[in-house]
């Protein structure tokens, strides 16, 4: 007996051997340790023996039972292993095909520099105003102390509006964020008349000229205004505010300088340039060789507008300036030619 | 403005200071230097690394090797009829030079000159431009042999040496200049090309910016002396003037020179004029535009023997007065022009002489033979100027000044310092006195400032005596009284106002002349203002990020269309118009933001697959006010759902419902639900008719109608290009969308878990979804937590007309559900469908 259980052992080894997969695996166990296998066969036959033999067969059975498990689970094993390997060795990508892409939405990047400017903005406490895209010659120019026929409304030619005759009050496309200031002014006003609350607002919004759409120019704009009213306001405060502001706008390095400049609706007025964030001021193509960038006009507010817009300037004093996010992205991105963002081409918009 | 240094020179010391440093001086205060251009003159040595500020342009000149030189005798060249050899001598030794001028061609073989001619004199190895090539080429002179003769010099035209484009000949030097010297040191020249601001008409002027200079540096200001001998007969009681209108013309200054010689003026005037811009005539003509950008007071010069003979003989009349309308004449430019009433005319008893303040006519100019010249200086009102040179189309020199207001105390001194440089260059004789009538001068402005205004406005403290001292290094006359000081407005300028305003204008001259750069930096003290935020606005701002989650790109589009171009889409009956547009691609104001997003569309219509946003304004006209401008979200979607790839072939195009969903999503983020969508012929207002009519749905929010959209009507798409596939417009008004309210609360996530279950019923084709969908909810109350539509299916076992929906439901209960419980729902639900909509259950 102990001969064929031997024998049993010997041939299951022996057929395990060449066991190379699953299914052979899976094949040799019914074969060899199986319900019908010969092994078994021999515990089922235990009952037919001498109560001496049974446990010796059994017992003997048994050892080669559990031999030939775990010659299974060793095999078993490398099997496995095996397969793991040849897969892994099989199933190299070409990791340098694209990657499968998804529908992507941006904003607009106008949108995103209006974002960036008015973000900093509210940090430093300045409130959202919008007020409306088309304006009466005296909001947009008269109460910001443009007289009809001055000679500062050259500086800002103008898109006018069909409405009939309104004599010196035409309707016109604003050419600046301004009106807003004498629209918040008087809204402001209105809260407490005998004492105006103080103001910090920005004003965001499309602007227009009466220009031929080229590289360089463009007939519609974005500007962003600050303004704050109050009755300690001075030129040193926007000096500092304007400072701060480049600073977080532009990085913290970054130098400001003020240069005298005239707008009617500030005064002193001043252009403020920042040192080149392109080539740290030695002078490059970006900055004309000059070191500095003009990136926005500022002033006190003008006693005229502030007298305008319900505030006394004998008690009040105030700052505003002016900044266009397109122009920042210009200079931000390199971007040589300004008719791209109202162009909207895909292969420019998907670049932010 | 244009400002050679070395006429600025004339009235500052700039010792010591670069041209650079005044520059940036100028520049600091308000007086932007656009560009340098070098004219002899040294430019910074960008090599070695030196910071330059300005766009710079120009050449410098080789102090050893250009020097002023003299010819002594002019000989032909033994090969060439046109060509010359000079006989010239630098100072220490003698050269040939071999030339083509034509300007001395005259003196060829005439023999040693009497006087020998001063020229700009080029050695061997000189780098200058090229005279005979197009526009500006560096080269460097060489030795080489022309026609036999050796040359390696050359005497210089003005554009060899970068003065002007002029190369007819070579330069003639005045008579005393010093042989030998260095050109540069002769005449070397910079000018700063400035912009100059509508208040600072003042510095249009040389005069002017060495004042601005010399309150920068605290450098003196030389201010010329205009003296002049006079002889012959006074013109006073000779000439009169009348003016009809002084608001138009406040003051009109006459005088005359007799007995001139008409010819050119002498070399470094021209020079000077040429790089301040202006073209050198002749002396006369000449002495007006030199006064002119020396003062800053435009100069008109009359024949004045032609007014003589109008007037019969009489004594000369001027007259100013405005124009008839539809009068005529005849500028110096040789253009008749027909006038307005608008236009104010200088004229004699016979008629009109010139177009006031912008151009002269041309019966009395200046002419060559002219002999006798009566010089005209007045002020003019600088609307009125302005006014009619942009009516006309005449920028001058002269209307630039005019129309950005000049001092009528200029007119005088004007006048006076042109009948200098006319006597000093024409040698005639300046008749005694002037006639001056100054019916309007403007009044004399007074403020009062004190130390706690500017430390009010400014933010800096500074004594009575130290704002003094800073105004009156720009001439205003102020006197201290305790701690007031008041301020006198100095004679040359017209910007300073009255009471508050002039308050901020003393004040803006009190920080430029301490320096904006030494201002200091402060945060404001004041407290922070009310917070009032704008609700509206981040909203939008939330609603874009919404999008942009969705996959929809931003765009932003012009405001302006024309009714063409939107026509294309849908036409209004009114319209916001341009009253001067600029193209008549833009004629009108948007009044759909749907047209302007599928132009964008058109536009990118090569992309495989576009989904574009945009939100904006559109315009309501109103008639003689300004237009509503409600805001508006339009949504174009178009193309494949997903772009092709190495693993995506044909996706399939979009359509309604890639729409549908990205709008359901967009409301389910603003926590809108209760959202109904119906097909807009059903709805009670007419679906917009560029949508197909079976393809398009209206959106209702809490029962409002917030917009609609769906697929573009065939017949309006094939107005656009953009390809095949169709085209998905949404059209939201935002105003409703905004104010319709969000649901308050959340669905608490449930703690059992669900049990799951499909069923799918056959309907009429007739039965909308949606009304399935709802009965489903109805009856399944609370226990169905969620129902999706997982199919439609037709075919001929279900039948014509017939369709098959299958549902996804989702039972949730406050615990563990029964598969009974759930069969008792499913039933009840099979059951009210049949009874509702003769719905089948499908096995
Ligand atoms: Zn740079």
């Amino acid at each position: 007996m102990q001969d064929k259980l031997n024998a049993i052992e010997k041939a299951a080894l022996e057929s395990l051997e060449s066991v190379k997969d699953q299914a052979a695996l899976d094949a040799w166990r019914v074969a060899h340790v199986g319900r019908s296998s010969p092994l078994m066969q021999v515990f089922s036959e235990l009952g037919k023996l001498s109560k001496e033999e049974r446990p010796v067969v059994g017992q003997a059975a048994n050892k080669v039972k559990v031999a030939l498990e775990a010659a299974l689970a060793e095999r078993t094993e490398a099997v496995k292993a095996a397969a793991l390997a040849k897969s892994l060795e099989e199933e190299q990508l070409d990791v340098t095909l694209p990657g499968r892409t998804v529908n992507v939405g941006r904003l607009h990047p106008s949108t995103q520099q209006l974002r960036r400017v008015l973000d900093i903005l509210a940090d430093m406490g300045f409130q959202v105003y919008t007020s409306p895209e088309v304006e009466s010659d005296e909001i947009n120019f008269q109460m910001l102390n443009f007289p009809p026929h001055h000679p500062a409304r050259e500086m800002q030619d103008s898109f006018y509006v069909e409405a009939g005759d309104r004599g010196d009050n035409p309707i016109l496309m604003r050419t600046h964020t301004s009106p807003g200031q004498i629209r918040a002014m008087r809204e402001f006003v209105a809260m407490n008349p005998s004492d105006p609350p103080a103001i910090r607002i920005a004003l965001p919004g499309m602007c227009f000229r009466y220009e031929q759409v080229t590289t360089r120019s463009e007939m519609q704009f974005n500007q962003v205004e600050g303004l704050v009213v109050g009755k300690g306001i001075t030129f040193a405060d926007l000096k500092g505010t304007i400072a701060d502001f480049a600073r977080r706008m532009f990085g913290q390095d970054v130098r400001t300088r003020f240069r005298a400049s005239y707008f009617p609706f500030t005064e002193p007025s001043a252009e403020v340039d920042v040192e080149c964030f392109v080539c740290g001021g030695k002078g490059c193509q970006v900055c004309k060789n000059s070191g500095w960038l003009e990136i926005m006009g500022c002033g006190m507010v003008h006693p005229v507008v502030l007298q305008n817009g319900g505030y006394d300037p004998k008690v009040y004093s105030g700052f505003a300036w002016g900044m266009g996010p397109e122009r920042q992205l210009l200079l931000r991105y390199k971007i040589n030619d300004i008719r791209y963002f109202w162009g909207n081409d895909m292969r420019f918009l998907s670049q932010f | 403005m244009k400002l050679p240094i070395s006429w600025l020179k004339d009235f500052i010391d700039l010792d010591g200071l670069s041209v650079e440093d005044v520059a940036r001086k100028l520049t600091l205060a308000g007086m932007e230097v656009d560009e340098i251009h070098y004219v002899g003159l040294a430019m910074p040595d960008y090599s070695k690394g030196e910071k330059h500020e300005f766009k710079t342009t120009g050449i410098s000149w080789q102090p050893d090797k250009l020097v002023v030189a003299e010819i002594r005798e002019v000989m032909p060249h033994p090969n060439a009829d046109r060509l010359t050899l000079c006989d010239l001598y630098d100072g220490t030794e003698q050269h040939t030079v071999l030339t083509g001028a034509p300007n001395i061609f005259h003196l060829k073989g005439i023999g040693k000159l009497e006087k020998p001619l001063k020229v700009a004199w080029a050695r061997e190895g000189t780098t200058l431009y090229d005279g005979h090539a197009e526009g500006l080429v560096l080269t460097t002179l060489k030795r080489t042999k022309i026609r036999g003769v050796e040359s390696y010099s050359m005497v210089c035209s003005e554009k060899e040496l970068g003065i002007s484009e002029e190369h007819d000949g070579i330069i003639l030097l005045a008579d005393d200049a010093p042989t030998g010297m260095s050109l540069v040191d002769y005449m070397g020249d910079a000018v700063l090309d400035i912009s100059i601001l509508p208040n600072m008409a003042r510095n249009a002027n040389v005069i002017g910016l060495a004042r601005e200079l010399s309150a920068m540096t605290g450098r003196p200001l030389k201010k010329p002396t205009i003296q002049y001998a006079t002889s012959g007969e006074s013109i006073e009681g000779k000439i009169s003037i009348e003016i009809t209108n002084p608001e138009m013309n406040p003051r009109f200054v006459l005088g005359l020179i007799r007995n001139v010689e008409i010819k050119p003026s002498p070399y470094q005037i021209q020079r000077r004029l040429r790089l301040a811009g202006v073209r050198p005539i002749n002396n006369i003509v000449d002495a007006t535009n030199y006064a002119m950008i020396e003062l800053g007071e435009p100069l008109h010069a009359f024949d004045y023997d032609v007014l003589t003979q109008r007037a019969g003989g009489k004594n000369v009349k001027i007259i100013t007065r405005t124009a008839a309308d539809g009068e005529k004449l005849t500028t110096l430019d040789g253009n008749t022009r027909t006038l307005t009433a608008s236009n104010v005319l200088v004229c004699d008893e016979k008629g009109s002489l010139s177009l006031a303040g912008v151009m002269g006519g041309a019966e009395s100019e200046v002419a060559p033979t002219s002999v006798n010249i009566l010089l005209e200086g007045a002020a003019w009102n600088f609307i009125n100027i302005r006014r009619t040179a942009k009516q006309h189309n005449l920028p001058s020199e002269a209307s630039f000044r005019f129309s950005r207001g000049v001092h009528p105390a200029l007119a005088e001194m004007g006048v006076r310092r042109g009948l200098q440089l006319m006597a000093e260059w024409s040698g005639g004789a300046v008749a005694p006195g002037l006639v001056d009538n100054y019916p309007l001068p403007p009044k004399d402005v007074v403020v009062d400032i004190t130390p706690k205004e500017v430390k009010r406005l400014l933010g800096i403290d500074l004594s009575a005596k130290e704002i003094a001292e800073l105004l009156g290094h720009l001439e205003f006359e102020c006197s201290i009284h305790g701690e007031t000081v008041t301020v006198k407005t100095p004679p040359h300028r017209l910007d300073i106002g009255e009471g508050v305003v002039g308050v901020a204008d003393v004040l803006e001259e009190v920080a430029r002349s301490y320096g904006y750069d030494r201002i200091p930096e402060t945060r404001i003290s004041d407290p922070l203002p009310p917070q009032i935020g704008n609700p509206v606005h981040e909203w939008e701002e939330h609603l874009r990020d919404l999008l942009v989650s969705l996959g929809i790109q931003e765009v932003v589009t012009y405001r302006m269309t024309s009714p063409e171009r939107e026509g294309r889409l849908v036409r209004f009956d009114e319209y916001t118009r341009i009253a001067n547009p600029i193209t008549p691609e833009r004629t009108i104001l948007r009044r759909s933001l749907v047209a302007s997003v599928l132009e964008i569309a058109e536009k990118n219509a090569r992309a495989e697959s576009l989904s574009l946003f945009e939100i904006g304004p559109v315009f309501e006209p109103r008639k003689g006010e300004l237009p509503n401008e409600p805001r508006k979200l339009a949504i174009v979607m178009t193309g494949r759902r997903l772009a092709s790839a190495w693993d995506v072939k044909d996706s399939p195009a979009m359509d309604f419902f890639d729409l549908k969903g990205r709008i359901e999503l967009m409301l389910a983020g603003l926590r809108f639900t209760d959202v109904s969508y119906a097909p807009t012929a059903l709805s009670a207002v007419e679906g917009p008719s560029y949508l197909h009519p079976g393809k398009a749905a209206e959106v209702k929010v809490n029962g409002q109608v917030v917009g609609v959209f769906g697929e573009l009507h065939p017949l309006v798409k094939e107005k656009y290009e953009v390809g095949d596939k169709p085209v998905l417009v949404a059209d939201f008004d935002l105003d409703a969308l905004r104010t319709a309210g969000p649901a308050y609360g959340i669905v608490p996530v449930p703690e059992f878990p669900p049990v799951f279950e499909d069923i799918a019923v056959i309907v009429d084709e007739s039965v909308p979804a949606a009304r399935v969908e709802a009965l489903i909810k109805q009856t399944g109350g609370r226990s169905v937590s969620a129902v999706s539509l997982f199919d439609v299916y037709r075919d001929e076992k279900i039948g014509a007309g017939k369709k098959s929906l299958a549902y996804n439901l989702t039972y949730q209960s406050d615990k563990t559900m029964t598969d009974a419980e759930a069969a008792a729902i499913r039933n009840k639900i099979v059951k009210r469908l049949a009874q509702e909509v003769d719905a089948k259950l499908r096995s």
